[in-house]
């Protein structure tokens, strides 16, 4: 979308284009970063359901891949519903280091 | 065209089954309470196709509405007073959003003290929220009303949300002769929705609502008070055509004996019923005098008042509400508003009147068209503003 426009050249209400807010990217806000471990994740997608953004990565084969930290907010909700076990867990927070 | 006898509940529930409605979510409240109830037994008899929500709240009604609205939907609700206010959260939504929802909306009091009789002060506390709002007369304009009001709305130039009032038991349980429309005459005149967008829309997906900061929620709110402007010049065609497909002619303003008036009144609703008695007697006796009826309060005709006030000496503001501002009612500051710039201005004095549905009988309107008379012939204003009828 074009920056700044006039109201003139403004869609009908405030009617944007789907999807924009790919462009918005919200992972600086974070005070908590998800790490992911591969070898731990079951496969479950319960993380992939409950990101409230779109900060869960899957890969080419639709698997659980990794984290987008330039969307993840810290909201450790992925971490939270994670099923694995304590000694083997697919995702722990960390503090982010600035 | 038939002819019943009609409340204006009826009247105005009669207008929505012949415009048969996508959606209509409403929750009931006197004196509304019958348009609801009657249109909720229309779906229940199968007379229309509209999906009846029953919310648990007007906010809720309002916000269905709103869903409905932006998924594509033709909408209508109606509601009173505290309905009204509970809506309010959600009302500038509905405009920001362009949606045009039409809702029939009868005027009460607002608590406290708590009243269920008519002032239009519910009607005016939402009046900045980009809503169109027409004031009817009688049963007859309210059902007339709904109708244009749909019309109005769903123009592609205005896609506002509009509000058609009548005055609390006074319309809303009064029965009058009332002229219908034949239902396929209606359904023409209304004619089809095509909605200029939906949320629903998979090839066409779109955002509504989103967040809109110091960067653009300004230029947001511009299209509204564009689309205002225009909905005057719209609000006339449909009112033309309507005169020219059922006889009976609106504007945004309606002036009875006032082209050669030397004092007139000024007022919205059932009061100019009360008001042409008045005026017929007074023209008898020899008295210049005549009455502007506001019909159109959003947008405010302001242009059409001034012209209409032109050659007037005094003329008497009528405001079934306050605002509470020390500066009279609401319709006196608008019109005293329009008139600064005005080379041609009558003498004016303010009204407050009818309050929590005191009642506003003949007699009143003789003494207040008396005063008008003595302040035209003192060529001064004795009381600026007055609350009418109150005990002292």
């Amino acid at each position: 979308m074009k920056k700044n426009m006039g109201w003139r050249e403004l869609g009908q209400g405030d009617s944007l284009p789907a999807g924009t807010a790919a462009e918005f990217q919200t992972g600086d806000w974070r005070r908590e970063r998800p790490i992911f471990n591969k070898e731990n994740c079951i496969q479950c997608y319960f993380c992939w359901i409950y990101c409230p953004d779109a900060a869960i990565i899957l890969d080419e084969n639709k698997k659980v891949a990794g984290i987008d930290y330039r969307y993840c907010k810290g909201c450790g909700i992925c971490d939270r519903e994670c099923p694995t076990k304590k000694e083997k867990r697919a995702i722990i927070m960390k503090e982010e280091k600035k | 065209m038939p002819t019943l006898a009609k409340t204006g509940n009826e009247a105005m529930a009669e207008a929505m089954r012949q415009i048969n409605p996508d959606v209509v979510a409403a929750y009931p409240i006197t004196p509304a309470t019958e348009i609801v109830m009657i249109f909720s037994q229309f779906v229940a008899d199968g007379l229309v196709d509209t999906e009846y929500v029953a919310v648990e709240s007007e906010h809720s009604a309002m916000s269905a509405c709103v869903g409905a609205a932006a998924a594509g939907c033709r909408v209508m609700t109606g509601t009173s007073s505290q309905g009204l206010q509970l809506m309010s959260e959600i009302l500038p939504i509905a405009s920001a959003l362009r949606l045009p929802i039409v809702m029939c909306d009868v005027n009460r009091a607002l608590s406290g003290p708590i009243n269920i009789h008519c002032d239009h002060s519910d009607t005016m506390a939402v009046r900045d929220f980009g809503w169109l709002q027409i004031f009817s007369e009688n049963a007859q304009e309210a059902y007339d009303n709904v109708l244009q009001m749909m019309r109005i709305s769903e123009n592609k130039e205005i896609q506002l949300p509009g509000m058609v009032t009548t005055d609390g038991f006074i319309i809303s349980h009064c029965m009058e002769r009332v002229e219908t429309i034949d239902d396929a005459a209606a359904k023409q005149y209304v004619g089809a929705y095509q909605p200029l967008k939906s949320v629903l829309d998979l090839d066409n997906p779109i955002t509504l609502g989103s967040l809109d900061l110091q960067d653009y929620y300004f230029e947001h709110k511009m299209p509204i008070v564009e689309a205002m402007q225009k909905a005057k010049n719209v609000i006339l065609e449909v009112g033309r055509d309507f005169g020219q497909k059922f006889g009976r002619e609106y504007g945004l303003v309606e002036t009875y004996k006032l082209d050669d008036a030397e004092i007139a009144m000024v007022a919205l609703g059932s009061t100019c019923g009360t008001a042409r008695v008045i005026i017929d007697e007074l023209r008898a006796q020899g008295v210049k005098v005549g009455l502007l009826k506001i019909r159109v309060f959003r947008p405010f005709p302001a242009e059409a008042i001034v012209a209409a006030l032109k050659n007037v000496q005094a003329a008497a503001i009528m405001d079934r509400s306050d605002m509470y501002s020390d500066q009279g009612g609401q319709v006196f500051c608008e019109i005293r508003s329009a008139l600064y710039d005005a080379d041609k201005k009558p003498l004016l004095a303010n009204y407050v009147y009818g309050l929590g549905g005191r009642e506003i009988c003949l007699e009143d309107i003789r003494r207040i068209c008396a005063d008008t008379q003595a302040n035209a012939a003192a060529g001064k204003v004795k009381q600026l503003i007055q609350h009418y009828g109150v005990r002292e």
